[in-house]
């Protein structure tokens, strides 16, 4: 068993992180603005960004486990 | 000379926020309910669906047993600190908690049974059973309850105080005296 696919593994479970992502992204966004128009356009960039980090977060534990093991 | 704008500035937006103290109550009770009083339906709706959901959501995922409140040695659930600000939703638990327990099943939101004998240890208790059975459910649907706990944080503070950069004018209550906060650029 090659231990860095147990980190692949993890993907079903990180599919609940979306609708955590999802939910913290609009009521931080609504927290800031007063108009449905802006609070979307936040959200979604809160979004991406929160979606960006994870992937990046997870793109270097990848690598360290293919590189440390 | 000065340049003149090429458009013409936005008329600031007016919030008004009631009696702050009694939004954020009712935001606590029920999320989104303090800006429904306020008749800020679209951010009520916002926080309701979102809030709520999240924690039934959770709820649903830990089976109904990741929300109840035990200060027991052995068993402090410190989870229920971010989960009690859901309000009513959770408030079940605090009952439940100070019920009597004659062994038999609780009932919804109430705490496990402590392990029997001394110093606990073998299967865990009731809690151990439940961690079994529902496996990584237990800490999935925690999570996403106290995330709603927290996050109807931010929306009661968002009921009493209004909106933090949007540089709105924040109207507090009609017999009041105005406390313009900003006005858009």
């Amino acid at each position: 068993m090659v231990p860095h696919f147990l980190l692949l593994g993890m993907i079903n479970q990180l599919w609940y992180a979306l609708p955590l992502v999802m939910v913290i992204s609009l009521v931080y966004a609504a927290t800031r603005h007063e108009l449905m128009g802006p609070i979307l356009l936040h959200a979604v960039r809160l979004g991406v960004w929160i979606g960006g980090f994870m992937a990046a977060i997870f793109a270097v534990l990848l690598a360290v486990s293919w590189w440390w093991l | 000379m000065t340049a003149t704008p090429i458009t013409p500035a936005a008329a600031p937006l007016l919030v008004k926020l009631r009696n702050p103290a009694i939004a954020a109550l009712l935001g606590w009770l029920v999320p989104g309910a303090g800006h429904l009083y306020q008749g800020r339906t679209a951010k009520g709706i916002l926080f309701m669906v979102s809030i709520l959901s999240t924690f039934f959501y959770g709820l649903y995922l830990g089976d109904g047993k990741v929300v109840y409140a035990s200060w027991r040695a052995g068993d402090t659930r410190w989870a229920y600190v971010c989960q009690i600000g859901v309000g009513l939703a959770a408030l079940p638990a605090l009952v439940q908690a100070n019920r009597p327990h004659d062994g038999d099943a609780a009932g919804f939101m109430a705490p496990p049974e402590l392990p029997r004998g001394v110093h606990g240890g073998g299967d865990g208790g009731e809690l151990g059973v439940w961690n079994r059975n529902l496996n990584r459910y237990f800490e999935l649907g925690t999570v996403y309850t106290m995330i709603a706990g927290l996050l109807n944080v931010l929306a009661i503070y968002d009921a009493f105080a209004g909106p933090v950069e949007s540089g709105d004018i924040i109207e507090e209550d009609d017999d009041e005296k105005s406390t313009p906060t900003g006005a858009a650029a």
